[in-house]
């Protein structure tokens, strides 16, 4: 398993993914997923941090005795987090104003101290950056989404404040419904937790379907393989 | 006694069917509806009657699509069985009368969907799917669920024909200022917030003689509160509900009204005011008194009652809303597991701390 990128990949994005799958991380995907924008900063900076721990994790699995690992790793992740909260400040600066608190409680993010127990010490550094970067990007995805899904619902738009990310090249992302005033539940937490219900909902019946799809396609080759 | 009769029919008890059902029990609580909607239909026109038609349509539309995609077969007999029409006729008894179609529409979505299907339907919702309609409604489109209209035979302004109606309804048409007014509730809040006590803002068209007939500003369900009261008994008197929840509500209610009403009458409203005003005869007797929702037993249900009636004018008095209604109620709904749990029938032969009783030796034997 530990050298199937393609495999990790797809486990990362989509059958494990630390949202729709595992369930994890489920105070940021509420918090910050008010707009698409604001999901998409906070997934980069996990997927950054993710990435980078799970490589240093690795680096160390066999000097660091199972005694010690976890405050070992968390002051590894705490230090990563502050490297990046205070690059976001410098350099994001009015997203950061947005995420703030978030940024800093990614250290405390279930996601991240989890794939470091549960992949990055019993693999090798180039399979657990892999893994990181999948995960990553699986929970930038799904932030992502939900962020669109709540923010065009809540307020009729799609990314608002784009350029305050991706720099004034992305204007063109920002999109505004015109004559919509939104329903504003959608922007409260209890939107945020009937869009996942319903995400979550879709997602099992899409696997259901995916399922019975290959479970007929191998019905038809069994009998004709005999 | 021979053995052989015995072993022929093993039947426990004398099962007898009383005849009623999920649809016979629902269309008599629709039998009590009647009156005050058709009186709120002639207070408001042609608009809430489109709203009203409408809400029912979309709780039954979502209500065929959300079967469909679980994979239910028998479709119509659980669309007909009257719940879905009844959840979406109560939705609309809640609502401002002159409210627009997408009003509707995502109330009809809110309460079937996410009210009550996805529980699992009819019988399975924790919550009530109207007010949790209402109340998500409410949150999501503060404006246009606030917009009170004086009712049209009093008013200055010609009723609107059935084409208008259709225009004001679909949102075409602006409505006339002259038509806005507010509820009693909503107006005594912000002339509190102003700084005009009570025994000021309280004169006029919301003297308490217009509560009690129905005409004044308010949605289909708090426009006539004798009308809603007089359904609300008859389904007592047919034995549908019990008297307790509704009394609990309406004791629930009067008893701090009253207190704070006879310490500072300039600040409190009065127990009239608040049982004629909003939904209080219509929760008290049609929505805390929904089977699914609420405690099985009597004493479980006086404890349900009075906890709504309590924090209604919890919410009313100090709250941000007006009406706190439709809070109590899904407050209430969360907490109704947790009072079946503590609040139990004594089973036959036990104390109520669960051991048995002593029974006295019988002498001879």
């Amino acid at each position: 398993m530990s050298d199937n990128y393609g495999s990790i990949m797809k486990e990362g994005l989509w059958d494990q993914n630390v949202v729709f799958s595992q369930l994890l991380a489920m105070c940021p995907t509420m918090a910050v997923t008010t707009s698409g924008t604001n999901g998409l900063g906070m997934g980069l900076a996990t997927t950054a941090v993710l990435v980078v721990s799970n490589i240093l994790v690795s680096m160390i699995r066999h000097t660091v005795s199972s005694q010690v690992r976890i405050p070992v790793f968390v002051v590894l992740i705490a230090t990563l987090v502050t490297v990046v909260d205070m690059a976001m400040n410098a350099w994001l600066h009015d997203l950061y104003k947005v995420l703030g608190l978030f940024i800093a409680l990614i250290v405390v993010n279930c996601a991240i101290l989890g794939r470091a127990e549960a992949f990055a010490v019993k693999n090798g550094v180039a399979a657990s950056a892999v893994d990181g970067l999948a995960m990553g990007l699986g929970f930038t995805g799904a932030l992502t989404f939900i962020g669109l899904i709540r923010e065009f619902l809540g307020s009729g738009t799609l990314f608002a404040q784009a350029s305050n990310l991706l720099g004034p090249s992305f204007a063109f992302l920002e999109m505004k419904l015109p004559g919509y005033g939104g329903a504003l539940l959608m922007i409260l937490p209890p939107g945020g937790f009937a869009i996942l219900g319903f995400l979550l909902a879709g997602k099992r019946v899409m696997e259901k379907r995916m399922a019975d799809k290959a479970a007929a396609n191998a019905g038809d080759a069994a009998p004709a393989a005999a | 006694m021979t053995t052989s009769s015995l072993a022929a029919q093993p039947i426990a008890s004398p099962h007898a069917h009383g005849g009623n059902s999920v649809t016979s029990t629902m269309f008599r609580v629709q039998m009590a509806l009647v009156p005050a909607t058709l009186y709120g239909f002639w207070l408001f026109g042609w608009p809430s009657f489109f709203l009203w038609l409408l809400t029912i349509l979309s709780c039954l539309g979502f209500e065929a699509l959300s079967l469909k995609l679980m994979g239910v077969t028998r479709i119509k007999r659980t669309l007909f069985d009257g719940s879905a029409l009844l959840t979406g006729w109560l939705l609309a008894m809640t609502l401002p009368p002159w409210a627009p179609w997408w009003v509707a529409i995502v109330g009809g979505f809110i309460a079937i969907v996410i009210g009550k299907q996805v529980f699992g339907g009819v019988g399975q919702n924790v919550f009530n799917p109207a007010m949790v309609a209402r109340v998500a409604l409410l949150v999501s489109f503060p404006l246009p669920l606030t917009q009170w209209i004086m009712p049209l035979p009093l008013n200055t302004v010609a009723a609107p024909d059935f084409i208008h109606g259709l225009q004001i309804f679909l949102g075409n048409q602006a409505m006339p200022d002259a038509m806005a007014s507010a509820s009693l509730l909503g107006h005594t809040k912000t002339e509190l917030a102003r700084g005009i006590d009570l025994l000021h803002s309280l004169s006029g068209e919301h003297g308490a003689l217009f509560s009690l007939i129905g005409t004044r500003a308010g949605s289909l369900g708090e426009s006539a509160s004798l009308l809603i009261l007089a359904g609300g008994l008859y389904l007592l008197a047919s034995g549908i509900i019990t008297w307790h929840t509704p009394v609990a509500v309406l004791a629930g209610l009067a008893i701090p009204a009253a207190i704070g009403h006879a310490v500072d009458p300039a600040h409190y409203l009065s127990v009239s005011s608040h049982l004629l005003s909003g939904a209080a005869m219509l929760g008290a007797f049609f929505i805390a008194t929904d089977y699914v929702t609420s405690p099985n037993t009597g004493r479980g249900q006086i404890v349900f009652g009075l906890g709504i009636g309590f924090m209604t004018w919890v919410i009313r008095t100090y709250g941000g809303y007006p009406e706190g209604m439709a809070f109590a109620v899904l407050l209430m709904n969360a907490l109704t597991p947790v009072i079946d749990r503590f609040v139990k029938p004594r089973i036959l032969g036990r104390d109520r701390k669960g051991k048995p009783l002593d029974i006295p030796e019988s002498k001879g034997a």
